[in-house]
This record gives C-alpha cells, sequence and structure tokens, in this order.
C-alpha cells in the first residue's frame, strides 16, 4: 500500500489552491481527481469572475484553472496529479480507497487528508421529473461548454440564482433559445451583472413561480409553470405553458462531503450552507486531527472563497506534517483577512451565520 | 399527480410512496431506505436525500436539523467486486 505525507481529494480551486500552498511549504502532495482533466467546476466557466484580485477576478475561470495548475507546475515533483481516479472510501486509519479508469482499485494510506470535493447539484420534485430532457443546470453546463453538445432546441430555466443565469445565457449563446427562466422567490438570486445580460438578450426571469409539471410521452415536450404566494404555495389560474425540449434545474447546490462522513468526522446540517457539513476550526481542520476541509464541501458559497480556504487548509496541513515556512502566521492571518472579506456585507451575511453554527 | 413525481431516480421511487410511507408512521430515512431502496442505488442518496427529509419535515412538523440522514458507508460509486478481491490478494502477499 502506497504511504504519503498530504493526500488532497479534488483539483478543483480549493484542492489546486490547497496544492499550491502545502507544496510551497515543502509538504509532498497527491491530488486526487475524479474527472479526466484537473480544475473541478473552473473548466466549464467560460465567464469572467469578478470580486477581488486576489482570487483573480476579471478572469475566466477556464484560464482560472489553466493559471492554477500553471502555478502547481513549479513545485515539479513533490506534486503530482491523478486524474480519473476517484476516492471510494475514507476508513479510520486514514486509509483511503481509490478507483482510477475505473479497472484499478487499491488503497493509499496518508498522514494527512485535505477534502476539496465540492458540491452536488439539488433536485426538485414535480411530475414527470424523470422525463429525457431535464437536467441539472451545471450538467447542461457540462455538456456544452466541456463536450461540446447542444443539449437541445428551447430550454426553461429553473432557478434565477447566478449558476441558473449564466448557463442560461451560455445556452444562448451556444444558439439556444431560452423561452423563461423561473425562481420560486420573489427576487432574483443572481448578480445583477448576470441577471441584465440575459434580459437584454430578451430572455424573460419570472420570480415568484414555479414549475408545477413537465409534460411528454418519450421526453420532455412542454412544462407548465404557475404563480407561487409569498408561502410558496401554487397559485390556481395562473398556469402557462412553454413548449420546450429540455428544462433546467438550478434550484441550488449541496455540499458534497460523505468521505468526511463515512472517516467519522463530526457533521451537521446547517441551512446556511446548504446542507450537511463537517465541523472545522478557523483553519479548516475538522474534529479529527489532520483531517481539512476546504471549498463548497464544507459549505456553498463562490470558487473565490474556495480558493482562499484552499491556500489556508494546504498551508495549515503542511505546517502541522511539519512544514512550517517562515511567514506562517503572517499568511494565516492574510487568508483569514480575505475570507472575511469574501464574507463581509449583506451577501455575507447567511454565510457568517453558517460558519458560526459549523466552527470548532 | 404524485404517482408521476420522482423522488428516487435510482429505484424509481414516487412521491406518492413516500407519502404513504410517513402516513402510515415511517418517519426516518432509514425506514423508508429500508422499504423502497431510496439511498441505495448509484446516487446513494444524492438525488433523494433532502426531498425525502423534507416530506418528513412538513409531516412530523419537526426541523431539518433534528433529523437524520442515513449512515455514510463506502464505496461512494459502484465497484467492481473482482478489483476489491484482487486489491485484498495483493495485500496479503
Amino acid at each position: 500500500m502506497r504511504e504519503l505525507e498530504l493526500l488532497i481529494i479534488g483539483s478543483g480551486p480549493a484542492g489546486l489552491c490547497a496544492a499550491i500552498s502545502a507544496a510551497a511549504s515543502g509538504a509532498r502532495v497527491l491530488i486526487l481527481e475524479r474527472s479526466f482533466a484537473p480544475g473541478g467546476q473552473l473548466i466549464k466557466q467560460t465567464h469572467m469572475f469578478f470580486g477581488s484580485e486576489r482570487q483573480y477576478a476579471s478572469h475566466r475561470g477556464v484560464d482560472i484553472a489553466g493559471i492554477l495548475l500553471k502555478k502547481l507546475e513549479e513545485y515539479g515533483d513533490r506534486v503530482e496529479l491523478m486524474c480519473n481516479a476517484t476516492a471510494v472510501g475514507f476508513y479510520e486509519d486514514n486509509v483511503v480507497t481509490v478507483l482510477k479508469d475505473e479497472k484499478e482499485y487499491f488503497k493509499i494510506k496518508a498522514k494527512s487528508v485535505i477534502c476539496a470535493t465540492g458540491a452536488y447539484e439539488k433536485s426538485l420534485a414535480f411530475p414527470n421529473n424523470d422525463l429525457p430532457g431535464i437536467y441539472g443546470a451545471g450538467a447542461v453546463q457540462t455538456l456544452m461548454n466541456v463536450y461540446g453538445v447542444k443539449p437541445g432546441d428551447r430550454v426553461l430555466m429553473v432557478g434565477a440564482g447566478n449558476i441558473g443565469v449564466i448557463v442560461s445565457y451560455q445556452l444562448l449563446q451556444a444558439g439556444v433559445e431560452v423561452a423563461a427562466v423561473l425562481d420560486a422567490a420573489p427576487k432574483i438570486g443572481a448578480y445583477l451583472v448576470h441577471a441584465s445580460k440575459l434580459a437584454r438578450m430578451g430572455a424573460p426571469i419570472l420570480c415568484s413561480h414555479t414549475v408545477k409539471e413537465a409534460i411528454g410521452t418519450d421526453c420532455l415536450e412542454a412544462a407548465v409553470v404557475c404563480r407561487v404566494d409569498e408561502r410558496f404555495q401554487p397559485v390556481p389560474g395562473t398556469e402557462q405553458r412553454f413548449d420546450v425540449d429540455v428544462m433546467c434545474i438550478s434550484v441550488g447546490l449541496s455540499p458534497l462531503n460523505e468521505l468526511l462522513a463515512m472517516r467519522g468526522v463530526e457533521m451537521k446540517y446547517v441551512p446556511q450552507l446548504s446542507g450537511s457539513v463537517p465541523l472545522r476550526t478557523e483553519n479548516c481542520e475538522t474534529c479529527i486531527p489532520g483531517i481539512y476541509v476546504a471549498g463548497d464541501a464544507s459549505g456553498i458559497e463562490e470558487a473565490s472563497s474556495a480558493m482562499a480556504e484552499g491556500y489556508l487548509a494546504g498551508l495549515c496541513a503542511a505546517a502541522a506534517l511539519g512544514h512550517v515556512p517562515e511567514d506562517y502566521e503572517a499568511r494565516r492571518q492574510e487568508y483569514l483577512r480575505q475570507l472575511e472579506g469574501l464574507r463581509s456585507g449583506p451577501v455575507g451575511e447567511r454565510i457568517r451565520a453558517g460558519m458560526k453554527l459549523s466552527a470548532l | 399527480m404524485d404517482e408521476n413525481t420522482i423522488i428516487c431516480r435510482c429505484s424509481d421511487v414516487s412521491l406518492k410512496e413516500i407519502r404513504e410511507l410517513i402516513a402510515q408512521g415511517y418517519v426516518t430515512y432509514d425506514e423508508i431506505k429500508r422499504l423502497t431502496r431510496i439511498g441505495m442505488g448509484p446516487c446513494q442518496g444524492k438525488t433523494c436525500g433532502q426531498l425525502v427529509l423534507r416530506e418528513i419535515a412538513n409531516a412530523t412538523g419537526r426541523s431539518m436539523s433534528e433529523l437524520q440522514f442515513h449512515n455514510i458507508r463506502p464505496p461512494v460509486v459502484g465497484v467492481k467486486l473482482h478489483l476489491i478481491a484482487e486489491e485484498a490478494e495483493r495485500n496479503e502477499e
């Protein structure tokens, strides 16, 4: 069985930054990535990010992945990246089982582990929700931007948060008609910049609306939507029918952290962080020493905070393994400051409340 | 219409079935799992988990944070048995 110093599970923004940070301190790192290419969700983000310069604002997500991977190359053979490799089990003695290329299965034992496994899309219950043509919005984004496959001709987007609105815009760019974007909430959840881009293209955004049912025999042919009241109950007589062959569900993400749960890390359901999350210290360490979490796996936020958390977790995990850089405390404070900045103001209120509930 | 609303795509379990079980007093995820196989398919409960817990919360008046999801066990995706057996043999050598 292979034994190693630091294992990072996931090569999205959190995992890549954790690897850069830990390798910069001198740690030897193995990164597991279940997809065929590193970068996580960054590789399908064709829009420019905004926010802080430290988190590569005004770059396209796909380019940020390239920047981070290039940085990682500086550390040479201290860092190994294994793609098509899924961590399938995480056991008490810090043994992680790996399924590689779906035909190799082996064990790895790591002194320290950073879980940067990201998130998964929430589903929605409505009649005929299993018809072919009904996708998660993230799945459609993968189809289009990673595989170059156009999902259909006319789409109904359910959810006007950032993902729903950004994917709608990218669907328009790909030549797919957007019949409407719905959201059950009375206000658009997405940043105004993204929502106005969509509105300028003529796609209607219907707030206080939900999908009532999907219609079709072998695949999706139409969808009936209706208005909802302030208690999110359907208002009779407000039904509208849209003839669409694609419906995208974009009703939020949940933290993907089942590996930590099976390892025995203490977990808690925190609605502000969109699901069950591990309790963790300010340094991203869970209740089990040497096991860290970073990015969406510890609560749904954005790529910018995932990167800052990754840098912090990588720094702290490496330090605990004996790789303490001279400027350790200054860097630690700097990442904490960045996170505080990203979570400040009214937008970060939910996250701040969630962080309090999941603090160790 | 509840019979056409699919809560568990892996094992094709409808909202109607879930609601009937809750009405019969099966108000934990684990009990419903044992009766219907929800959470035991390829997604391991990632599709149905929060939907079922929400139904239980609505029916019992309890909050989502009070409710328990199932115990999470390896592996998180399907692994062919011969691969596991081969790795076990290698570790014996």
